[in-house]
């Protein structure tokens, strides 16, 4: 697509490039607060497996709290969570601004989400392979890395893929309070300055990456399927 | 040895203690297989789980080659639970590891790290089980005979001294079953290991165990050696156990016979005495008649038996029974 066309298709677009970085700083923003929402969420979920009722390590008060914190943390809406941690952003990071800013909400936000789709990717193991391994003389938490990671595998990946699609979510809301990246271009020019034409772009390039997230998401399970029951 | 000493156990529910077994003591030999027959719910699972543990009991003690298993901690009882396989009905191989990975995953439980060693073993173990060509394949394309194979191989693994079998074979058709029994029976015989095995069929009792407790509602109604209990059934629950076993035979019940002139007998054959001509013997010295009525000569495990129910007339009958349990046949008069 030639310049001039871009121009008279999107006249209020004056630079590409700042799309381009916007494009960019959601992607790091969605890397980053991915990879730490597993790495939070993962331990959490398997956490309140165990503590559930029933299960190998049964403790009702403790799931009783850490439920009750997931439940709260999940029932705030994003925008707000953002507003209410921005001192704790502060503290943790040194700034409520920006990408660094941005990724401590995205990760209290998706972190509690991520760990029920863990919690309840985890369920779905047949208890007969859990009791078969406890017959083998496994502890809790070689059942943990040997059979329930490996057996939740597909679960586990596609609540990833979920959660990554919410984050995409939560960064586009992050961007109306100084977070950047497309939901702070979509806002600023697209609401605020009428710009519809940055609205249609932004909203464009986010479905796109949606729809990349889904797609890779769904290889991956489909690739660890093949082989089960 | 395996020795149960006043072992009881309920569950909790809704605050309420409901029993699942009722005290009870019993032995269970090394190098037997020993079977424990019941209908679902009678307890027969939770019964065998006391043996590693993966049920608690409420009260007795469990004691396994003298180790007193509810007194263990934890690493202890893991330690422990690496000599006792386990096999189930449903298999529960993890679907995620291949075979030979699902056949290593006890190894490397037990902290083996040496990848030729592991290999080898299960190598071993797969020619045992008559898998070596499905190694890399994944549980979710075998046969449920394969998996069972399978799981027997990986219970085999960390070379226990015991095996449990729960309802090692209710998932499989006939054909299969008579195969991972023979199996059993072959490990049995070859690594001189104890078997304990639930089920709800008489036949898997009959083919494999040598000795066998019936449990009915939590409790053990019977026990003893198979062909006694199989032969002379004396609870309720037994007998329709073995009447399920010997449908033709109706296991001494007079009712199919009331019309039948004659004194209505049933005779048990056992061992070699199966291979004597006994019968037309007694009936020509004695000068009865006989007429057969039902029929059955079969094998429990590797003794050889026959059972046949018989009406007989004339003077001599009392006669021709004297000289049959002589001949070491065993008698029960039907109508009398």
């Amino acid at each position: 697509m030639s310049a001039p066309l871009l121009q008279s298709l999107f006249p209020n677009i004056d630079d590409w490039a700042e799309l381009g970085h916007a494009c960019i700083d959601t992607l790091l923003m969605l890397g980053g607060s991915l990879a730490l929402t597993v790495l939070i969420g993962l331990p959490l979920g398997v956490l309140l497996y165990l503590t559930g009722k029933g299960q190998l390590r049964e403790m009702p008060k403790l799931y009783a709290a850490l439920s009750l914190v997931v439940n709260i943390l999940r029932s705030i809406p994003f925008i707000i969570l953002m507003i209410v941690l921005m001192p704790l952003t502060y503290v943790l990071v040194g700034t409520k601004l920006g990408i660094r800013g941005a990724i401590p909400p995205l990760v209290i936000g998706a972190a509690p989400f991520f760990a029920r789709l863990v919690e309840t990717a985890l369920r779905e193991v047949q208890r007969g392979v859990i009791e078969a391994s406890q017959a083998m003389g496994a502890s809790t938490w070689q059942i943990v890395r040997h059979v329930l990671l490996p057996e939740a595998r597909g679960g586990l990946i596609a609540g990833t893929t979920v959660t990554a699609i919410a984050l995409v979510g939560y960064t586009a809301m992050g961007g109306a309070i100084g977070a950047g990246g497309l939901g702070d271009l979509a806002y600023r020019y697209g609401y605020l300055s009428y710009k519809s034409d940055y609205m249609f772009v932004t909203v464009v390039l986010l479905i796109v990456l949606v729809q990349l997230l889904q797609m890779v998401g769904d290889r991956v399970v489909a690739r660890f399927a093949g082989n089960r029951q | 040895m395996i020795r149960f000493v006043d072992v009881h156990k309920s569950y909790r529910v809704d605050g309420k203690d409901i029993p699942a077994l009722q005290p009870f003591s019993l032995d269970i030999a090394d190098g037997e297989v020993f079977g424990i027959i019941g209908h679902s719910g009678a307890g027969k699972s939770t019964l065998i789980r006391l043996i590693n543990l993966l049920e608690r009991p409420s009260g007795g003690s469990i004691l396994i080659d003298g180790t007193e298993m509810t007194a263990l901690g934890d690493a202890a009882l893991r330690a422990q639970r690496r000599r006792i396989g386990m096999i189930f009905q449903h298999f529960n191989l993890l679907s995620s590891q291949t075979v030979a990975d699902n056949i290593a995953f006890p190894l490397r439980l037990a902290g083996e790290t040496d990848a030729g060693k592991i290999k080898a073993r299960v190598d071993e173990l797969l020619r045992r089980v008559g898998l070596e060509a499905h190694a890399s394949k994944y549980p979710a394309q075998l046969s449920g005979g394969q998996k069972q194979r399978v799981g027997i191989a990986r219970a085999l693994a960390n070379r226990p001294s015991i095996l449990l079998c729960d309802e090692a074979t209710s998932a499989l058709d006939p054909q299969t079953t008579a195969s991972v029994l023979e199996l059993l029976a072959e490990i049995n015989r070859e690594l001189k290991l104890t078997i304990v095995l639930i089920t709800h069929e008489m036949d898997v009792v009959r083919r494999v165990c040598d000795r066998v407790a019936v449990l009915d509602a939590g409790r053990i109604v019977e026990h003893g050696a198979v062909a006694d209990v199989f032969l002379h059934p004396r609870h309720p629950t037994t007998r329709r156990f073995v009447n399920e076993a010997l449908p033709e035979e109706a296991a001494g019940e007079l009712a199919p016979y009331t019309h039948v002139p004659g004194r209505i007998l049933r005779l048990s054959f056992r061992g070699e005495a199966t291979w004597t001509p006994a019968l037309g013997r007694v009936a020509r010295d004695t000068g009865v008649d006989f007429n057969i009525l039902a029929g059955r000569i079969d094998r429990i495990k590797d003794l050889p038996y026959g059972q046949l129910t018989l009406a007989m007339q004339g003077s001599g009958v009392d006669q021709a029974l004297v000289a049959l349990r002589a001949a070491g046949i065993e008698i029960e008069e039907l109508n009398r």
